[in-house]
């Protein structure tokens, strides 16, 4: 047993509004720069959608991710043997189409313009040429609410072998049931990326499995990008490096939550460490797509069991981390309650992001010109949802409908039961029986409850003490740093 | 006389003078902006141009330089297999393929560059003075290629000595003297692209990543001080 520590994430989608308020914490933090304008580290996709970059989940053009012929691991992309030929030209590179061009406007103008018989108008100023657009084709969040077009959610990539049935269920544009996904890099346990990188510019930090992208290091063979199944790296086409989502590492070394984390408005977001046993990550990759949700749990060890105890102890994890791993919300939402899933675990980088799928209950009806909201089809049957559970099943499970059905069910009984609890039009047999359908107990139930809907900052996020003694990349004087640039560097980032 | 220094100040000290630059700076700009160290890729900007440009150039330049590494380093290999005329035709007329492979790419690069506007926008002034000099490198190659044949023998019997001359820090230059003008062009230009070479985007070819066929597939790596932690 090799115990490592890892810090995992949770994002509760019934909970997510899709305000976008993550996205731009990020972005004003670390994505203001010259050639990152495009770069998205968080964003929040509308589902059934075609996300970003434009159908990022379709591997057939993308090429991210793993693929197993059951012992052993390729990359499907580019691995050790087809680097050579595809180093001078990546087949698989997404371009800027496949985001979009970033662009300002000329506000200027709206004070420079000769008097005339018109209002002054600021057109659009790509970011990159610094020319005029003439059509603006696409944008961040083009697609949010589906843009006002069913078309995007017909071309989401997850529609594929959807019934008939279950797409017009989907697509009628009145009923359709939207939900959001945020996402950010999922620091995973088996990185398509930093297997890929030529140069090893791309690593897993050992203290908390932080993937990051030494911009020292990069020479721009730009391998990682169509590598990442998520597309979470980014080129950034000013310097000639790639970049990613760092986690917040100089936050979450001082003990605050990652940017994205801590401004969510929906309170969605959790983080804590769990401890994971390194050895057996190799064999559960290789498994088949249905079992990887549970070979990915299993990976995950009961931190206060005295075996994984002692064990964490011989790997150099110090006394701090193990006892954060006992308290974390992760661990209880993906092992104890096993209700946060990996979102599309079959690429197999077992992404460190786990999501609690949405309910969408159908809660009012259109009956001619009436509009009636309806009690009962809050807590209606699973196998009702909206999307269908095989849309669901696809995103979040790999296909293993049983593992999804399982954190739905008990989703919604919490709610038959807090129903019960709180507002009492539940009796409490009733309650019960939900719950004991759903593997749940009331002890549970009530746990399952707070930490959702009641919990603190420091519930929500109860992060690894970084051990600053022990040299962290932070631990340079801050004083050095003083007036060099963003992340990482001594000298301002520039090209030649 | 005069053509005789100016041999001496061409083929006796400038292949110095390049090489040191080439030497101290390389290494000094490694070790104080890495960063720069990249092969600041376009073809984010724009994909479909690319391939043409760059593939062509890159399988062309890389065969014909390690033509000119094995022409140097194993002068007599090289002439015991011309001693056949067929396997000297072979010679000849693939080293001419692959110039002409490599000067196709060129000028799309060139083109591409120049008329993509996103790229052009990402191109420096320093990019196009290695394109002026690699085409002026590659075409006098060629000319060479096309006009004064069985280079590949007289580069075994005149030029390799001379860089072995070079290289032992007696130049002789005498080598060179007779030969012809576009031959003396195209070595000149070679040891001025040497000497830019470390200011330029043409650092990429130092930092290609060879260590990642063999490295292991995932990186690690720790702040901690594990064996610490351990005693701890
Ligand atoms: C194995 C060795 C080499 C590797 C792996 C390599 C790789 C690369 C890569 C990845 C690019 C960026 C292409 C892009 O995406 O835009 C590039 C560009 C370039 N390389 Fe190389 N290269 C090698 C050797 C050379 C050599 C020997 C030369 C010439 C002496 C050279 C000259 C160039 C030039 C001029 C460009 C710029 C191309 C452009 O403007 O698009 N490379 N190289
Ligand atoms: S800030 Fe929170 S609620 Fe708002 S979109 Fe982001 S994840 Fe959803």
């Amino acid at each position: 047993m090799d115990v490592r520590s890892q810090i995992g994430m949770v994002f509760h989608l019934d909970k997510c509004i899709g305000c976008h308020t993550c996205s731009v914490a990020c972005k004003n933090v670390w994505t203001d720069r010259e050639g990152t304008e495009y770069m998205w580290w968080n964003n929040v996709e509308t589902k059934p959608g075609t996300g970003f970059p434009t159908r990022w989940e379709d591997q057939e053009q993308y090429k991210g991710g793993w693929v197993t012929d059951g012992e052993d691991l390729k990359l499907r992309s580019t691995g050790k043997a087809r680097i050579i030929p595809n180093i001078f030209h990546n087949p698989a590179q997404p371009s800027l189409d496949d985001y979009y061009e970033p662009w300002t406007y000329d506000f200027q103008h709206l004070f420079d313009a000769p008097e005339g018989d018109d209002q002054p108008t600021a057109i659009p100023i790509s970011k990159i040429t610094g020319e005029p657009i003439e059509k603006i084709e696409a944008g961040p969040n083009w697609d949010d609410d589906l843009g006002g077009s069913p078309i995007y959610a017909a071309n989401d990539p997850n529609m594929e072998g959807l019934t008939e049935a279950q797409r017009k269920q989907m697509l009628e544009i009145e009923r359709v049931a939207m939900f959001y996904v945020p996402r950010i890099c999922n620091h995973c346990l088996n990185p398509a990326c930093v297997a890929a990188c030529p140069s090893g510019a791309l690593y897993k930090r050992g203290e908390d499995g932080v993937v990051l992208l030494s911009q020292e290091r990069c020479r721009a063979w730009r391998a990682c990008i169509p590598a990442c199944p998520y597309k979470k790296t980014y080129f950034n086409w000013s310097t000639g490096k790639s970049e990613k989502c760092i986690l917040c590492y100089p936050r979450l070394e001082t003990g605050q939550a990652p940017a994205c984390f801590h401004s969510c408005v929906g309170r969605i977001r959790y983080l804590g460490n769990v401890l994971y046993d390194m050895d057996k990550v190799r064999e559960a990759a290789n498994l088949p797509d249905e079992q990887l949700v549970q070979a990915q749990r299993d990976l995950i060890l009961d931190p206060t069991d005295p075996e994984v105890i002692e064990a964490a102890r011989r790997g150099g994890i110090p006394e701090g981390v193990i006892e954060t791993a006992a308290r974390s919300p992760v661990y209880k939402y993906v092992k104890e309650w096993e209700i946060a899933l990996p979102l599309h675990v079959e690429y197999r980088t077992f992404p460190m992001l786990f999501y609690v799928p949405p309910l969408l209950p159908v809660m009012s009806e259109t009956q001619g010109d009436v509009v009636r909201n309806s009690v009962d089809a809050l807590f209606g049957d699973v196998e009702d949802a909206r999307p269908p559970l095989e849309y669901l099943g696809k995103l979040f499970a790999a296909g293993n409908l049983g593992k999804l059905r399982y954190a739905i069910k008990k989703e919604l009984a919490v709610k038959i039961w807090r129903r019960h609890v709180t507002v009492g039009d539940i009796d409490e047999e009733q309650a019960k029986r939900a719950l004991v359908e759903a593997d749940c107990s009331p002890e549970e139930a009530d746990d399952i409850f707070r930490l959702t809907a009641l919990s603190t900052f420091k519930e929500r996020f109860v992060i690894p003490p970084a051990q600053r003694e022990m040299a962290m990349e932070m631990l340079v004087d801050p004083q050095e740093l003083k007036a060099a640039a963003g992340f990482g560097f001594r000298s301002a980032p520039r090209r030649s | 006389m005069n053509s005789i220094m100016n041999d001496y100040l061409f083929f006796g000290v400038l292949p110095y003078v390049s090489l040191a630059i080439f030497f101290l700076v390389t290494i000094s700009r490694y070790r104080q902006q890495t960063f720069t160290y990249s092969s600041l890729s376009s073809q984010f900007l724009e994909n479909k141009q690319h391939f043409w440009g760059s593939v062509p150039f890159h399988y062309g330049i890389l065969i014909v330089l390690a033509g000119h590494l094995i022409g140097f380093l194993f002068p007599s290999w090289i002439l015991s297999w011309n001693a056949a005329p067929v396997r000297l035709a072979f010679l000849e007329i693939s080293g001419l393929a692959f110039g002409i492979l490599t000067l196709v790419g060129l000028l799309v690069i060139v083109v591409r560059r120049w008329m993509n506007i996103k790229v052009r926008r990402v191109t420096t002034i320093s990019d196009w003075l290695v394109y002026a000099l690699l085409i002026l490198q590659v075409s006098t190659g060629l000319a060479i290629a096309v006009h004064l044949g069985w280079g590949s023998s007289w580069f075994a019997t005149s030029l390799a000595p001379w860089l072995w001359s070079l290289l032992h820090l007696s130049p002789e230059v005498s080598f060179i003297g007779p030969l012809p003008l576009l031959v003396k062009l195209h070595i000149i230009n070679a040891f001025v692209l040497i000497g830019f070479f470390p200011f330029t985007r043409l650092v990429h070819v130092l930092v290609v990543p060879n260590p990642y066929l063999w490295r292991k597939t995932q990186v690690v790596r720790w702040n901690w001080d594990r064996e610490r932690l351990r005693q701890s």
